[in-house]
């Protein structure tokens, strides 16, 4: 287990080294990377273990006896091993299925066991703080079977408003909650959630995109039923993400996609479908990225997620206050103003200077935040606003990051003002 | 900062902080476009006052970056009381002037060939083009005037 690590010798400055790309110089100056939570960059042993296999056993899984296949299946099955580790799930690898990302992880959940489980009039509970990921295939599924799609409401404070919890819970089927808010910042309670679900008869299911690489995610011990994230949030590479649910209900959810590798058996007359995580990985899968994937939760787990959770809470609270004592209040943070069950993402609303502007004169910096709706539209017009500019830390984060974020910004503020 | 500066002069900072023509105009019988970038977030609603072939009056209300917002600006007071064959040729040469020649690469791309005495005011915009993500933005407003030049019955 991920949390079980003790690791005391965390430097951040060591991982900075590990991240080659940290070392590149955008327009005059070293890169000042503040996008984690679009992508977080990945350490040379991920790169490495993912050209390991294009040198050295580039061959397909589960199919040939030569040693080189069945090296690239030990790295492939080797990594499914891993994840189930690093979440703690309770029947190990075979809960854990490989997909593109964490939204077609959604998309699995919704088309798989949502069209298998759910009929008109079900409620699936979601909230407004959701990714799209977490949205529009509920919206899908409504148009198809007619379920109903509700969402806890955020307050003011910029957390779930559960004063209502009960009423809301009222029907519902799934509860579908994001660990942590990639617009915000804020961390929900999961854990009670889950419990609140389980009470009333519910099935509760986790976005882990931004929780997950962040601090320690345990599925067991927070009781929940599915898991989603992607490989590139968590140091990995793209193009591979995490459906995780406990092994009772995966065996009972229908193919997703159809064709080679997730069959026991086709006839003219049918097929019969395979059992556990390879019914739902059709094709050949991606086998670098589940190597690369493999190497990430090793050096995750080497740093130790509580580490990288104490490491980003402080850059987070030194920000958060350097922000307003530099810009009083020009610069309005979109999210928790404190640190309490907040981690390390930071939305700018400033004064006078759009969020494009923003971005683009703090690029001339070498300074990489993202400007945009982040895929959360609901939230963004819960507050009024088309666009923020979102700062977010990773493992590899230095204090020194946030002095050039604030001389950036400063500029882009005299620029506009 | 020669590129920041060669993005953000000062007659687009100008527009940006004074838009002009702003305002709405009763539709009917006022043409009303809209126009989104939903990768931003910019809208604009542009509003064609045409009689007679003439742009009468153009007013704009939105919102978006200072590029999507001097450009729209820009872009009303250069057809303002001109010809909608005349706006159209403006929109045209907008266009060309945003084009990015494909053989250059990002940073160091060069606008096309535009008649810059033509283009008068317009030529302020030119830096967009070494910044190729902020075309969109620039573009907005002229394409949702395009659409509505389109509805003159
Ligand atoms: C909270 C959250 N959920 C889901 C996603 C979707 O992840 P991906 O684009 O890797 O599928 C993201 C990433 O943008 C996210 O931040």
């Amino acid at each position: 287990m991920a949390s079980g690590h003790d690791v005391t010798s965390f430097d951040p400055r060591r991982v900075r080294a590990d991240t080659p790309q940290l070392a590149r110089v955008i327009n005059g100056r070293t890169i000042t990377y503040l996008d984690s939570a679009s992508t977080s960059l990945p350490p040379r042993t991920v790169i490495e273990a993912m050209s390991r296999y294009y040198e050295l056993r580039h061959a397909n899984v589960h199919r040939a006896v030569y040693q080189t296949a069945e090296e690239a299946t030990a790295a492939y099955e080797g990594a499914r091993e891993s994840v189930a580790n690093f979440i703690n799930a309770p029947g190990g690898s075979n809960e854990i299925v490989f997909t593109k990302n964490a939204t077609e992880s959604f998309n699995l959940l919704a088309k798989s066991w949502g069209a298998a489980n759910l009929k008109a009039g079900d409620v699936v509970l979601v909230t407004e703080m959701e990714h799209h990921a977490n949205i529009v295939p509920w919206f899908q599924l409504r148009d198809q079977l007619g379920i109903e799609v509700r969402f806890i409401p955020v307050t003011d404070d910029f957390r779930l408003d559960l004063s209502n919890l009960d009423q809301l819970l009222d029907g519902v089927k799934l509860l579908s909650v994001t660990g942590m808010s990639n617009v915000l910042g804020t961390i929900n309670p999961v854990k009670e959630l889950a419990a609140a679900a389980h009470r009333r008869g519910a099935l509760i299911a986790v976005d882990g995109a931004q929780s997950v690489a962040h601090g320690a995610l345990d599925v067991n011990d927070l009781d929940i039923d599915f898991l989603m994230f992607s490989a590139h949030k968590m140091l990995g590479p793209t193009g591979i993400g995490i459906f995780w649910t406990r092994e009772e209900i995966l065996h009972a959810m229908p193919p997703f996609l159809g064709g080679g590798g997730m069959i026991a058996d086709v006839r003219l007359d049918g097929y019969t479908p395979a059992d556990g995580p390879a019914r739902f990985e059709a094709g050949t899968p991606p086998i670098a990225e589940a190597a690369g994937l493999g190497a990430a939760v090793v050096y995750l787990e080497h740093l130790g997620m509580s580490n990288i959770a104490a490491h980003e809470h402080a850059l987070t609270g030194d920000a958060l206050t350097r922000l307003s004592l530099e810009f009083l209040g020009r610069v309005r943070v979109i999210g928790p103003g404190d640190t309490v069950s907040r981690g390390g993402v930071i939305s700018l609303d400033v004064e006078g200077v759009h969020p494009h502007d923003v971005a683009q004169v703090l690029d001339q910096f070498g300074v990489c935040v993202r400007p945009g709706h982040h895929c959360a539209k609901p939230l963004m017009r819960r507050f009024g606003l088309a666009a923020t500019a979102r700062v977010s830390f990773g493992p590899y984060s230095l204090v020194q990051d946030t002095d050039v974020l604030i001389e950036a910004l400063a500029h882009a503020i005299e620029m506009f003002g | 900062m020669s590129n920041l500066e060669d993005l953000y002069r000062e007659i687009i900072l100008d527009h940006y902080r004074s838009p002009r023509n702003r305002g709405e105009l009763p539709s009917p019988p006022a043409i009303r476009a809209e126009g989104f970038n939903p990768l931003c977030g910019d809208e604009i609603t542009v509003y064609l006052d045409v009689r007679d072939g003439v742009i009468a009056d153009i007013k704009l209300t939105g919102r978006g970056c200072s590029i999507s917002q001097s450009s729209s600006s820009l872009m009303s007071a250069a057809v303002k009381g001109k010809t909608v064959e005349e706006a159209r040729e403006k929109i045209a040469m907008f266009k060309q002037m945003m084009t990015v020649h494909q053989s250059t690469l990002e940073k160091d791309a060069q606008p096309a060939e535009v008649d810059l005495r033509a283009i008068g005011e317009l030529a302020a915009l030119q830096g967009v083009v070494k910044f190729p993500v902020r075309i969109k933005c620039a573009m907005l407003a002229w394409n949702t005037l395009s659409q509505g030049l389109d509805e003159i019955a």
